[in-house]
């Protein structure tokens, strides 16, 4: 058995200031009453609609509700000041690297990458090479995902700088937990994450490309049997702004308008929520009815503003992941605030004879994999499923990489009758417009429900909570 | 505002506005139970919900249990239940345009008709389903007038709403005209007609609305005027074109001027119901008025759709 560094608790047993007051709320309130506001929870959740579709598995019930803890994970004051710094440092390097990849290249003039490495890789989007894109920004909207192991210690498991969803679900848990528990707030500084909509509005309106008329939004969406729906309607109305489908827009002389009762209107910005592959069937999938036919002209051209912009993807791969410490000296003169799990490249021949040595304490994921599919957790796997993965590997070792497992902290959990240790990850979301960069204090905190469990992804068993970010280090007493 | 999502309200309001046609229809034909031909009863019932082929290609004759099932549920797409899965489905394309109390009725609606069963629709439990689904729409169009801005989504919805009344009340109007017609050989006055003409009072909810206006016994000629001239009645053809108009009217202020061929219609329409009388309505023929009232609804719809929403 490991030892995992629990956020309440930490290594050692004894509780941790930021946890004060959370724990004295759970030493006071009997089990019943905490099942009781579960299920509130669960119903409020379920009146309001946020679900995500799941097709795959047939039957009737397509709308689920990601399963909600009711008890909230913890950051003090100093622990979210380094998570902040070291995101800011991370996202500036990641679109200095798009903006260079789809650019002068000089990173591979430095010797880190290869042409070739950027070129082949299937997120690479040859339509955007040279093409100037608003502020030098490609991800605008990006999430961040984070574990930690120790007080001090957070790992980026993974970037995602392609169109990164979870955020209602972040700006849902705290509606619902200030409802359910409003004397706890009450009692505890909590930052409020509330702005997050007014934030993503003013990032996109920054990116305009329309100095003397006021900039139109619109968010694109593949539309109502999307799994993301919900996000995306809620994301249109906290902003005030159209959600349009691909059929609400035409391009018109390289302008961009949506069809309204009155006639068309033009649009500057598009939060677009639908895939490069999809967004214009002239140049990408042509079989595509989702997007825009004549919308990568009219973005060539500077006349709409796209974001995230198409390509952004490229930074989110395993392979490139692995360099992100390299580009942030590179581009930035820093050493990396936030660390990196350290990464195997199965393409690499000594990396590949390692990880084949190692696989039982070893995590292997898919280089473009995502949603914990098609990944092999070695502690957790029998010998046969080692043996056959291996052989996967081996046939196709570049599409692979391998990471150490991490001994993800755990955050109380109400599982059922009392609290329990759960394993969490961390999602913040990261904005960078033309006019600086803006940080909700929180992020998308999920749990894997399953004792032991280190998966915590929505659609394999995994859960969300509330994030709070305290004002102080403290129990909160006293904080504003 | 978007196109489409003027569409998909107008929609919405349209479906949330039918479940409550469909259920009064259906508890006016179960009021009959016991009084005249049960088959008569229910056949008019599925005319006037426009579904009777359907039916027919379904069942081989007419029970009142179950007519009463397929108006509610089963494969008839204009059941209550299936309207209030499209209403979601619209809403749902276009949350971004509901008020949270409006989508929370429309959702909330769905998801406790998604727990019903077979004997929710049984003879014994019927009424309190019927109940349910009242309360819904109902709770729809509180929802929609108590929290929607005066814009043009709210204008969209109304006129949905208006539209959907008036093409309602037409065609409850027309598979009951025969009653509505004096005759002479069954005995106007008789036990029989006062049920049956009572009968298409309840079907839109006025019974004690026709004793304040009338102070006198049910006579069809007053019914036929109260159901389509009374300015006083809201479900009158009269009452929907007003609002009908005041929509449209509404629409092309905020439009910038903007009319088309509905505004025309619909203001036409509107003048020949507030300056009709019922004797010139019965000397056309009442039955050849009402079907081209049904007509023209169905063609307003369409302007409307013209006009706005492509």
């Amino acid at each position: 058995m490991r030892n995992f560094f629990d956020e309440m608790h930490g290594a050692d047993g004894e509780l941790r200031p930021a946890y004060a007051a959370i724990a004295q709320w759970l030493a006071e309130t009997p089990p019943e009453v905490l099942q009781t506001k579960r299920e509130e929870a669960e119903r409020l959740f379920r009146r309001v609609g946020i679900t995500f579709a799941v097709y795959s598995e047939g039957g009737s019930d397509t709308e689920r509700l990601i399963p909600f803890d009711i008890i909230p994970r913890v950051l003090d004051a100093d622990e979210w000041g380094l998570l902040e710094r070291g995101l800011k440092q991370r996202v500036a390097a990641l679109n200095r690297f798009l903006t260079d990849a789809y650019g002068p290249r000089e990173i591979v003039k430095a010797g880190i990458f290869s042409n070739e490495h950027i070129d082949t890789h299937p997120a690479y989007c040859k339509q955007m090479q040279g093409v100037a894109v608003p502020g030098g920004i490609y991800t605008h909207i990006a999430g961040i995902d984070l574990v930690r192991t120790g007080v001090n210690d957070f790992y980026v498991l993974e970037d995602n700088c392609r169109t990164p969803s979870g955020v209602s679900y972040m700006l849902e848990n705290r509606a619902v937990m200030m409802r359910l528990f409003p004397e706890l707030f009450a009692r505890v500084g909590v930052a409020p994450v509330a702005r997050y909509p007014q934030d993503l509005l003013a990032t996109l309106r920054s990116l305009s490309p329309a100095d003397d008329e006021e900039p139109c939004v619109v968010v694109l969406t593949p539309g109502q049997y999307n799994s993301a729906y919900y996000e995306h309607s809620f994301l249109a109305d906290e902003m005030g702004v159209e959600l349009a489908e691909g059929q609400d827009l035409l391009v018109v002389g390289k302008h961009v308008y949506m069809r309204t009762t009155a006639g068309p209107k033009r649009v500057h910005v598009i939060y677009r929520r639908i895939d490069d592959d999809f967004l214009d069937p002239l140049v990408f999938r042509p079989d595509s009815a989702l997007g825009v036919p004549g919308l990568m002209e009219a973005y060539r051209e500077g006349h709409v503003a796209l974001a995230n912009a198409p390509g952004a993807g490229l930074a989110d791969d395993k392979a490139i992941y692995m360099h992100v410490p390299e580009m942030i000296r590179f581009y930035l003169g820093e050493e990396p605030i936030l660390k990196n799990v350290p990464t195997w490249d199965c393409a690499n021949e000594g990396a590949l004879a390692y990880v084949l040595d190692h696989l039982e304490e070893l995590v292997v994921k898919e280089t473009r994999g995502s949603g914990g599919y098609g990944m092999l957790v070695g502690p957790h796997a029998n010998k046969k499923t080692r043996d056959a993965f291996a052989k996967k590997l081996r046939r196709n070792p570049s599409a692979y990489v391998a990471q150490p497992t991490l001994a993800l902290s755990t955050c109380p959990t109400f599982a059922g009758e009392e609290a329990a240790a759960r394993h969490v990850d961390l999602r913040p979301f990261v904005l960078s417009g033309a006019n600086g960069v803006r940080i909700v204090p929180g992020g998308l905190t999920r749990v894997a429900l399953q004792d032991g469990s280190l998966v915590v992804n929505s659609s394999q068993g995994g859960g969300t909570k509330d994030t709070w970010v305290l004002h102080t280090n403290g129990n909160g007493k006293g904080a504003r | 505002m978007l196109s489409r999502a003027a569409d998909a309200l107008f929609w919405l309001a349209r479906y949330m506005e039918r479940i409550d046609n469909l259920a009064r229809l259906i508890e006016a034909a179960q009021s009959m139970a016991g009084v005249s031909s049960e088959a008569e009863e229910w056949r008019s019932a599925l005319a006037a919900a426009g579904v009777d082929e359907l039916y027919d290609e379904a069942y081989s004759e007419i029970t009142p249990d179950s007519a009463a099932r397929f108006l509610c549920n089963g494969t008839n797409p204009s059941s209550i239940i299936n309207c209030i899965a499209n209403a979601r489905i619209n809403a749902r394309a276009m949350r971004t345009s509901l008020t949270r109390d409006m989508w929370e009725a429309v959702n909330q609606g769905w998801i406790e008709s998604r727990v019903l069963q077979e004997r929710h629709f049984s003879p014994a439990v019927l009424p309190e389903t019927l109940d349910w689904v009242r309360q819904l729409s109902t709770r729809f169009t509180g929802a929609y007038e108590t929290t929607m801005l005066r814009s043009d989504s709210y204008w969209f919805v109304r006129l949905g709403a208006a539209l959907e009344r008036a093409d309602n009340t037409a065609r409850i109007l027309d598979v009951k005209y025969h009653l509505l017609l004096p005759r002479e050989s069954s005995g106007v006055g008789g036990m029989l007609d006062y049920y049956q003409w009572t009968s298409v009072l309840r079907a839109v909810s006025a019974v004690r609305a026709y004793q304040w206006l009338y102070r006198e016994e049910v006579k069809p000629w007053n019914v036929a005027e109260m159901m389509i001239l009374r300015p006083e009645m809201p479900r009158s053809l009269r009452s929907c074109y007003d609002t009908i108009t005041l929509c449209l009217d509404e629409l092309a202020k905020s439009h910038g001027g903007r009319r088309g061929e509905c505004h025309r219609m619909a203001g036409s329409i509107a003048a020949e119901l507030r300056f009709g009388r019922i004797s010139d309505i019965f000397q056309t023929g009442l039955h050849e008025t009402l079907t081209v009232h049904i007509d023209r609804a169905r063609e307003l719809g369409d302007q409307i759709s013209n006009l706005y929403m492509r």
